[in-house]
């Protein structure tokens, strides 16, 4: 039984009052995901000079501005690549990758999947509204078949890329994903993915009513919200459903959960083998 | 300290092993690169001696990320460069920007080929001149060197990451596939004998509140580096200098980019270095930079044996331009000659320096090779 303490008390904890307000539209789900990131943080007890915040372009990475730890708003799909060299530089500092799902599976896609090929030590909340919100909802990577976007009008006729299972193949430690309507499924995952060495991946489906929602007959958050609990199927039941009856939904759960090394064992590893090898050390 | 290669005393290397071993000696304890001709043979001097250092060499999934990750380990506190050619340098010019935008110290190294696109990839060239100081987008300043001999790709290493740190700036060095792959004779000096620089950090909690203001004058902000608890918000955005992003208001802008030219303008003198050669009575005068310049001087002297006093000026500093010089040299002599490895870049800058006091004329040559001493002198004496 989670013990929870008031938002007010995470804000004055967390957040940096002069950056406030944020840039977040009404019935936006950014802010959700980062209370459950601050949560998650502030229940496993974590300094908040341990933790760097890194993140690219979008609406999700103006995360790092609002929250008072270090932090790297970098250029638009390399959040990911800029860890890495913070994390092998200072691997005592634990990182959080805020993305969007335009920055970190398109742009980004990339860097997404090596950073999880090399399991670096990272924990990536990605917030997935199907959108490109701040640029004002043009379709992404992730934008399921028909939805409708600026630069897909009548319906999007691409195939989606699923970050999670993306993870999952590329070799990340954990991979999970819920919506932001899974309160506490959404703060044990980012906890358990905050305590594992290499790659771990929380992505969440984040309403944007603004950019998205409007433009597909969903006004509101709560709207948006109700169509992610008809489309979203829990992993166990998936597991028993047809590919064609899995069609147009989307699985929520936890995907992997495993303790391969990190980068920075790994590299760690490398360097007393070189040094063994040039006969530097036994 | 133990090191990877032998120091105090000279060796014979490429001039890509010369930039690896200057950069180790500086300090630099963070590579991350992709392969590319001509500049691999640094990231696998790197390769070899970073993890013997307890430094760090990693191979990104291109070039944009080889200088993302850069960035990140200079935040993270780490001396860090990456190296490449054309096609990877064009590739990370959006990141460029972002470390003059954070003002983040690191060192790109470009060893230049002939382009655009794949062109020559085993040719030297300058063709990237115009691009290291102009390449990315928006208005921008950083330093950029030029090597012209092996022993220079290493003295200039090491000066680079120095400038970096002093002024908390990209600093880009030009070499060339000639220069990458020769060797020479270099002097590895004892670490006692190398000045090295080290970034300024907040003295106290005000000046880390204000990593990107003016507290000693010299435009240069204290670097509050990761994770000693400064809680350091670093964007790209126009930020105001506690590094809050403040995009709408035209004077935060203004003094952001003004302070970024004014720390390496005001200091100009400092950063820029040069070589003169038979200038002090000469009446015609070759102005080079990079690898160009050993032709130069072989010029200077066949011309001098035919009675033409002629003199050379080597720019060191590719970036901030030393117009004034220039200007100078033009009262002096009646003619500027500019041979360069391109169809005239430097050339622009050295007419806009003669301000219309001696006549400047470009030897341009592309295709790969460089300007034998020859073709300089017959192009002077006609």
């Amino acid at each position: 039984m989670m013990y929870l303490k008031s938002s007010y008390s995470i804000r004055d904890k967390y957040l940096r009052k002069d950056m406030l307000p944020t840039i977040f539209c009404p019935g936006c789900g950014i802010g959700s995901v980062l209370q459950f990131t601050l949560r998650a943080i502030d229940d496993l007890g974590l300094s908040q000079d341990e933790i760097v915040w890194v993140s690219g372009i979008g609406c999700s990475s103006r995360v790092p501005g609002y929250v008072n730890f270090d932090g790297l708003h970098t250029t638009h799909g390399r959040a990911l690549a800029f860890a890495t060299g913070i994390k092998l530089t200072n691997p005592d500092l634990k990182i959080i990758a805020f993305m969007g799902d335009g920055d970190s599976a398109a742009i980004g896609g990339n860097h997404l999947i090596h950073a999880i090929r090399r399991n670096l030590d990272v924990t990536a909340i990605i917030i997935n509204n199907f959108t490109y919100g701040m640029t004002g909802g043009q379709v992404a990577p992730t934008t399921l078949k028909g939805l409708r976007g600026t630069t897909a009008p009548y319906g999007q006729f691409e195939n989606p890329f699923d970050i999670a299972q993306l993870a999952v193949t590329a070799g990340a430690n954990y991979a999970a994903r819920w919506t932001v309507f899974n309160y506490l499924q959404g703060i044990n995952s980012i906890k358990k993915a905050l305590q594992k060495e290499g790659f771990t991946l929380v992505e969440f489906l984040s309403p944007c009513p603004v950019s998205f929602g409007r433009r597909n007959r969903m006004k509101t958050a709560p709207e948006l919200i109700r169509w992610y609990q008809k489309i979203t199927v829990p992993l166990a039941k998936a597991k028993k459903m047809k590919p064609e009856e899995l069609e147009g939904k989307v699985v929520i759960g936890e995907f992997a959960d495993r303790d391969r090394p990190g980068l920075v064992r790994e590299y760690r590893e490398y360097i007393k083998r070189a040094k063994k090898m040039m006969g530097w050390e036994q | 300290m133990r090191y990877p290669f032998p120091v105090g005393r000279s060796d014979f290397i490429q001039g890509d092993e010369a930039v690896a071993r200057a950069a180790i000696l500086a300090g630099c304890r963070f590579y991350a690169g992709y392969p590319i001709t001509p500049a691999s043979e640094i990231f696998e001097a790197m390769a070899l001696y970073m993890p013997l250092v307890d430094g760090v060499s990693i191979q990104m999934e291109d070039e944009i990320g080889s200088i993302a990750a850069v960035i990140g380990a200079s935040w993270a506190g780490a001396k860090a460069m990456t190296a490449t050619s054309g096609p990877g340098f064009s590739l990370m010019q959006e990141n460029l920007g972002y470390a003059v935008m954070t003002e983040t110290p690191i060192v790109v190294v470009n060893m230049m080929r002939g382009g655009p696109s794949t062109g020559q990839p085993t040719f030297p060239a300058q063709g990237d001149l115009m691009q290291a100081v102009w390449g990315t987008h928006g208005d921008h300043m950083l330093i950029v060197l030029s090597p012209s001999t092996v022993q220079e790709a290493f003295d200039l290493t090491i000066r680079a990451f120095n400038l970096a740190e002093k002024y908390r700036t990209p600093v880009v060095i030009l070499g060339d596939a000639e220069l990458a792959h020769m060797r020479e004779r270099v002097y590895i000096p004892n670490p006692d004998e190398i000045e090295v620089v080290n970034r300024k950090l907040p003295a106290n909690e005000d000046e880390a509140k204000l990593p990107f203001g003016d507290p000693h004058g010299d435009g240069v902000p204290p670097m509050p580096i990761f994770g000693r608890g400064y809680r350091t918000y670093v964007t790209g955005l126009t930020h105001d200098e506690s590094g809050h992003p403040r995009t709408v208001e035209p004077e935060v802008q203004q003094k952001l980019i003004g302070r970024i030219f004014r720390k390496i303008l005001d200091h100009k003198d400092e950063i820029i270095s040069y070589e003169t050669f038979e200038l002090d009575d000469a009446e015609i005068a070759i102005v080079s930079t990079g690898i160009v310049s050993r032709s130069a001087i072989r010029a200077v002297k066949m011309l001098r044996e035919r009675g033409v006093r002629a003199g050379l000026l080597k720019l060191s500093t590719v970036w901030p331009f030393d117009f004034e010089v220039i200007e100078e040299l033009a009262e002096q002599v009646r003619k500027i000659y500019v041979p360069e490895m391109n169809l005239g870049q430097l050339y622009h800058l050295v007419r806009e320096g003669a301000n219309g006091k001696a006549e400047v004329e470009l030897i341009a040559k592309i295709g790969g090779e460089v300007h034998t001493p020859m073709e300089i002198v017959e192009r002077v004496v006609g």
